[in-house]
């Protein structure tokens, strides 16, 4: 028998998706949904011994971590929201004491007090752990360089990606997001294998490399491991056929470990969800009921083996349906479709729900136009509107007024058919449209009441 | 026979024309023609110099969406009935007129206008069959 070292060697070697690490994403369903309550019923202990907000709540309702004897059984268990984080800011949902905690984050957020998340050594493990299992599945290997372009710092992206990438055995480049023309420069003169990226920097990028006049198909890019924000299978056709890359979309947020919760695999048929770690369920985002496999409504997600900052039943916003069937990648562990719209990214016009991503796929079906759009909402005597502007680039541009003319009534038309109401349609030029080096601000809302 | 012309998408707005002038001054470039189309939103300037190669490289560096198609650019007698006789053939011929504008280069008793057709080769074949002068790019600057 080879030794343990060996073998990994040998997997490294092989082609993406194998390396021994991923063992768990190919567990018989019995043994993984034993493990999923064995650690659930760990977790809410845990919870209710250490977080007093989650054992008063559990005190309300009158139940007790003895309660929990099924994995049906976590619908008794009240929702853990963002604004539990504001709320008790900055420690207060911690069950580590801080000599165990070796790892802090927080994010932003657009208002008030950032939420803090905290690591101890065994979470950053096993954050590190899914992380390698995400670039596994997206085909990475020993022998990879990977230009971390997600931002490094408070915002989980950066680290989460960066040991992940290490512990498989790839040559990690941590730039950080940010100086479009240095990380074009690096991704040419290094040979970079493999990119992770905001979808809304990374087009920036290669927008930007056409412009110096550097083909990144003639380059050895191969895969592209994109994540959070959401985008569309359109924006993914567009990139792979302009850069000849693969493009992999991964999804975590901070509140429940950071990247590395669900990730595609080669099939590029919704995101493995790493559930041995991560429970995730659907419910109504309106009445809060759990809703069966298959339909669509917001995402749960509690964290099973998150030793410093237990998330039970947290809301993510995020809007999806699980996928049931069997992958034909192998793996067991199922699926979430590609996210693509936010609870939170909803505005309503004129009594219409819109998502900007429905926008977007607008975007998408008429030929040539690339995403680099933004959405004003303003109110004129009363009366909302909403204007999309949209960037010309090489490919749209016409020497002929009336093929722009053309243009911009496609591109109006093809929203105004998806969202059933009037848009403006500004053609913009290049640049014009700020560039985020993190997620793209897709909305100006200017409606003042 | 066919003249190479850049053009430029700008916004309607105050010194948006400024910019990517600006850009080929900088390189030392010197514009012999100049369009400019403009609706409510936006324009589109058109532009027409020797080396139009290096401009299209400047203004593409410098992040403008630049266009690059093909004039037909067309003596005409300065005299009245001119231009009427170089659109008989054209209509005759049964092409259409994009755009056009003139070249404000009189070269013994002749103007230069600029055509922008539909099918240039058409209208290249027509205007040669009714003897009517072309200018090749050598010619132009």
């Amino acid at each position: 028998m080879r030794s343990p070292d060996m073998q990994k060697e040998r997997w490294n070697d092989a082609a993406g998706g194998f390396h021994p690490v991923s063992a768990p994403d190919y567990l018989p369903e019995a043994q993984l949904r034993e493990v999923q309550l064995r650690r659930l019923k760990a977790i809410v202990t845990r919870a209710w011994t250490h977080v007093p907000l989650f054992r008063e709540r559990l005190d309300q309702l009158g139940i007790s971590p003895d309660d929990i004897r099924s994995l049906a059984d976590i619908a008794k268990l009240p929702f853990t929201v963002k604004t539990d984080l504001r709320d008790t800011y900055p420690f207060g949902l911690f069950a580590s004491p801080m000599r165990d905690v070796v790892r802090l984050h927080a994010s932003s957020g657009t208002t008030g007090k950032p939420i803090v998340v905290a690591y101890t050594e065994e979470d950053l493990d096993v954050w590190t752990e899914v992380m390698t299992r995400t670039f596994a599945a997206c085909g990475l290997h020993r022998g990879d360089i990977l230009q971390n372009s997600f931002g490094y710092g408070l915002f989980t992206g950066g680290l989460g990606t960066h040991y992940g990438a290490e512990a498989l055995g790839a040559a990690v480049i941590p730039v950080s997001g940010g100086n479009t023309e240095r990380q074009i420069m690096l991704l040419r003169d290094f040979g970079v294998t493999a990119i992770c990226a905001t979808p809304s920097f990374f087009v920036h990028l290669v927008d930007r490399a056409a412009e110096m006049g550097v083909d990144l198909k003639e380059l050895p890019l191969r895969v592209g491991v994109f994540g959070a924000e959401p985008w569309t299978d359109g924006m993914r056709e567009r990139l792979e056929a302009e850069t000849g890359i693969k493009a992999f979309d991964i999804y975590g947020l901070s509140e429940i470990t950071g990247p590395g919760v669900a990730s595609e695999c080669s099939e590029h048929h919704g995101l493995h969800v790493f559930e041995d770690h991560f429970y995730p369920e659907i419910i109504d985002p309106v009445s809060g009921q759990p809703l069966p496999d298959g339909e669509e409504g917001e995402l749960v997600l509690t964290t099973l083996s998150k030793q410093a900052m237990p998330m039970i039943r947290y809301r993510t916003r995020d809007i999806t349906a699980i996928i049931t069937e069997p992958c034909s990648c192998g793996r067991t562990l199922r699926r979430i479709r590609r996210i693509s719209r936010r609870s939170d990214d909803m505005f309503i016009i004129r009594g219409v729900n819109v998502f900007p991503s429905q926008v977007e796929a607008a975007l998408m079906q008429v030929e040539g136009t690339l995403p680099h759009y933004q959405i004003i909402l303003t109110r004129t005597h009363g009366l909302d509107q909403m204007t999309v502007e949209v960037e010309v680039t090489p490919e749209v541009f016409s020497d002929k007024v009336r093929a722009m003319e053309d243009l911009r009534g496609r591109i109006a038309h093809a929203i105004e058919r998806i969202l059933g109401i009037r848009v403006g349609l500004r053609l913009v030029g290049p640049h014009t449209i700020p560039r985020s080096e993190g997620k793209a601000k897709r909305v100006i809302d200017k409606r003042t009441d | 026979m066919k003249i190479p012309q850049l053009s430029v998408f700008l916004e309607n707005r105050p010194g948006s024309m400024l910019e990517p002038l600006q850009s080929l001054a900088a390189a030392d470039l010197n514009l012999a023609g100049l369009s400019l189309a403009d609706t409510e939103q936006f324009g589109i300037m058109r532009i027409l110099l020797a080396d139009w190669q290096r401009a299209r490289d400047v203004l593409t560096r410098d992040g403008w969406v630049v266009n690059v198609s093909e004039m037909v650019a067309v003596d005409v007698d300065d005299h009245p009935g001119g231009l009427a006789r170089t659109l008989e053939v054209i209509a005759a011929a049964g092409v259409n007129i994009e755009y056009m504008y003139a070249f404000y280069l009189r070269r013994g008793g002749k103007v230069v206008l600029l055509f922008r057709f539909e099918d240039p080769d058409a209208a290249v074949a027509a205007l040669s069959a009714a003897g009517i002068a072309m200018l090749p790019e050598q010619d132009l600057y």
